[in-house]
């Protein structure tokens, strides 16, 4: 196995995905497959290449620091479960996490 | 046992664009919660960012003004992690290619010069407002403030004391401020500070464990966080005890920082390259642009006042520390050409008046072109030095011109030898036992006599006549 239970599990932490013990198992095996793939593409000689992080060979696609406008505010918050005094309403986060 | 600080800062700096990084939303500070948001600042599904030009102009400025080495090619990458203020559950932010790296600034302290590293300028968004509702297990969130534009400037671990690093910080402030790129108002978040900290024994190559500490709202609280961690870390070392890698936040109220513990899972950000943004590049010409349109920063500025005015190296510090009040003192210089008297009057008479009040030059009551016509009525006779301090009193107070408050109140300084000879024969005669004394050795009651005809004038005679003619009358 390319993956262990515990990895997955942590994964599926930071995604705040809840899995049961069949469902770490599915996706031991399916994270495994992609991995080993991985190890396929690693033997290929990539010398010379530089690293890829756009599959296009565009640049610089920049818009002016012009204002365009903004939604209403009982359209932007149209999807939220709860709302009150023109905010969103979330379960209280007890770490007081600083903004970065 | 002697410990060595090392301080690396991390500083937020809000760019003042009209619009956020990503979409056309309005940046502008206090509008009612949610007004400034569209369905690319909300991370709705299948929008496209698109980035503000002036964003990649005002970091390539920054990263000019620090010296730092310009990337030609930086690439945006997404942050992931979880939190209510982050409706994508990813921060656009740069990684492993910034825009702006290896540059530095030189700060002063106690009068000594030192360099210090800056790592990297990176360009990211800024997050939502988190409310806390007091006696609820709610939070309300604002996401105006989601997708405005930030540089992140990174310090190396080069600052070896909290004076240094408040000294530091006050640096990049004025630099920002002199280019017109943030506000760098500290209370309001558009310029804020996270610092890591940790201590060494003296003599040492190898750096402690450190503490990353969040909430410095103010330079006094920079300061005041960093004198209690690093007490903190030396008691634990000296209980025997080790310093846990970890976030610390700073608690103004009790002076304290506390542990803010479960951070390690939320480390893991697994950054990766955001395909909706193309790669950056900027070329020499763009380059070239910008550098030609920068301002004079405050160390070449610093310079110029005192290589070319002949200021002390004190005075033009202070002066060109925060760009308006420099202005402020060279405008002076536009219609006055000494220096050293401007320099003295701002920084003593108006400076003292404007922090007395919590106010900055930008408040100014007394205009440069007022003050300036007020020294010229010192340095051609009209008035006393001293009476030009109640001339300056009156011009705060009414925004009158001092020639007006000259005449007005008839100030005009005596200057006539007769009549300054005859106030001071009165004198003499009305202070025999002093006359006597002075004659007699005690050539400090001179001041008396002085004090005596100012006195007898309203402070109006000339100071340099009376001195001169009582030296000649007590002989």
């Amino acid at each position: 196995m390319k993956i262990t239970k515990e990895e997955v599990l942590h994964v599926a932490e930071l995604a705040r995905l809840d899995m049961d013990d069949e469902a770490v198992a599915k996706f031991s095996e399916q994270i495994g497959t992609i991995l080993a793939y991985m190890d396929t593409l690693n033997q290929v000689d990539t010398r010379g290449v530089p690293p890829t992080s756009h599959a296009l060979s565009l640049h610089n696609a920049f818009r002016e620091d012009e204002a365009a406008g903004s939604l209403d505010r009982d359209d932007a918050l149209a999807n939220a479960p709860e709302r009150e005094d023109g905010c969103f309403v979330v379960p209280r986060i007890v770490e007081q996490r600083e903004a970065k | 046992m002697e410990y060595v600080t090392v301080i690396g800062l991390e500083v937020h700096a809000q760019l003042n664009t009209n619009t956020k990084i990503f979409c056309g939303c309005s940046t502008a500070f206090g509008a009612p919660p949610n007004t400034h948001v569209c369905p690319v600042c909300l991370g709705m599904p299948g929008v496209l960012p698109v980035l503000n030009r002036k964003v990649v102009a005002f970091a390539v400025t920054m990263g000019i003004a620090t010296r730092c080495t310009i990337n030609r090619e930086s690439r945006f990458a997404r942050k992931n992690y979880f939190y209510p203020d982050l409706p994508k559950g990813y921060q656009i932010s740069q990684y492993e290619l910034p825009i702006c790296e290896h540059g530095h600034v030189d700060i002063d302290t106690n009068g000594e010069k030192k360099r210090i590293g800056i790592t990297r300028i990176h360009m990211e968004e800024d997050a939502g407002k988190l409310s806390h509702l007091a006696g609820r297990p709610v939070s309300h969130v604002d996401l105006n403030r989601t997708g405005v534009p930030l540089i992140e400037i990174v310090s190396e671990p080069d600052i070896r004391s909290p004076e240094e690093a408040g000294a530091y910080l006050r640096k990049l402030r004025s630099i920002l401020r002199y280019l017109g790129i943030c506000d760098g108002n500290m209370e309001e978040g558009s310029f804020r500070c996270d610092a890591n900290v940790s201590i060494m024994p003296a003599g040492s190559d190898t750096f402690g464990t450190r503490a990353e500490l969040k909430n410095l709202n103010s330079f006094r609280n920079v300061e005041k966080a960093l004198h209690y961690e690093i007490i903190r870390q030396r008691e634990v070392i000296e209980d025997g005890g080790a310093v846990v890698q970890e976030t610390r936040l700073w608690n103004p109220d009790r002076g304290v920082t506390t542990s803010m513990r479960g951070k390690e899972e939320a480390h893991d950000y697994r950054y990766f390259p955001d395909p909706d943004l193309l790669p950056v590049v900027v070329d020499d010409a763009w380059i070239q642009e910008i550098e030609a349109g920068l301002p004079e920063l405050p160390d070449q500025k610093e310079q110029r006042f005192v290589g070319t005015l002949g200021l002390s190296a004190y005075d033009a510090g202070v002066l060109t520390a925060d760009r308006e009040l420099a202005d402020y003192f060279e405008a002076c210089l536009e219609s006055y050409d000494r220096p050293k008297p401007v320099a003295n009057w701002i920084m003593g008479p108006l400076l003292g008046r404007l922090n007395a009040e919590g106010e900055t030059i930008a408040a100014s009551p007394v205009a440069p072109a007022d003050l300036a016509a007020l020294l010229k009525l010192v340095d051609d006779g009209t008035i006393s030095g001293k009476i030009a301090k109640t001339v300056f009193d009156d011009m705060a107070a009414t925004g009158k011109a001092p020639g007006e408050i000259v005449t007005e109140k008839q100030l005009v300084q005596l200057s006539d030898t007769s009549a300054i000879e005859e106030i001071i024969d009165e004198v003499i005669a009305s202070h025999p036992d002093e006359v006597a004394a002075f004659r007699g050795g005690r050539k400090k009651l001179l001041g008396f006599f002085v004090g005596q005809v100012m006195k007898a004038t309203q402070g109006k005679a000339n100071p340099k006549m009376v001195n001169e003619i009582l030296q000649q009358k007590l002989q």
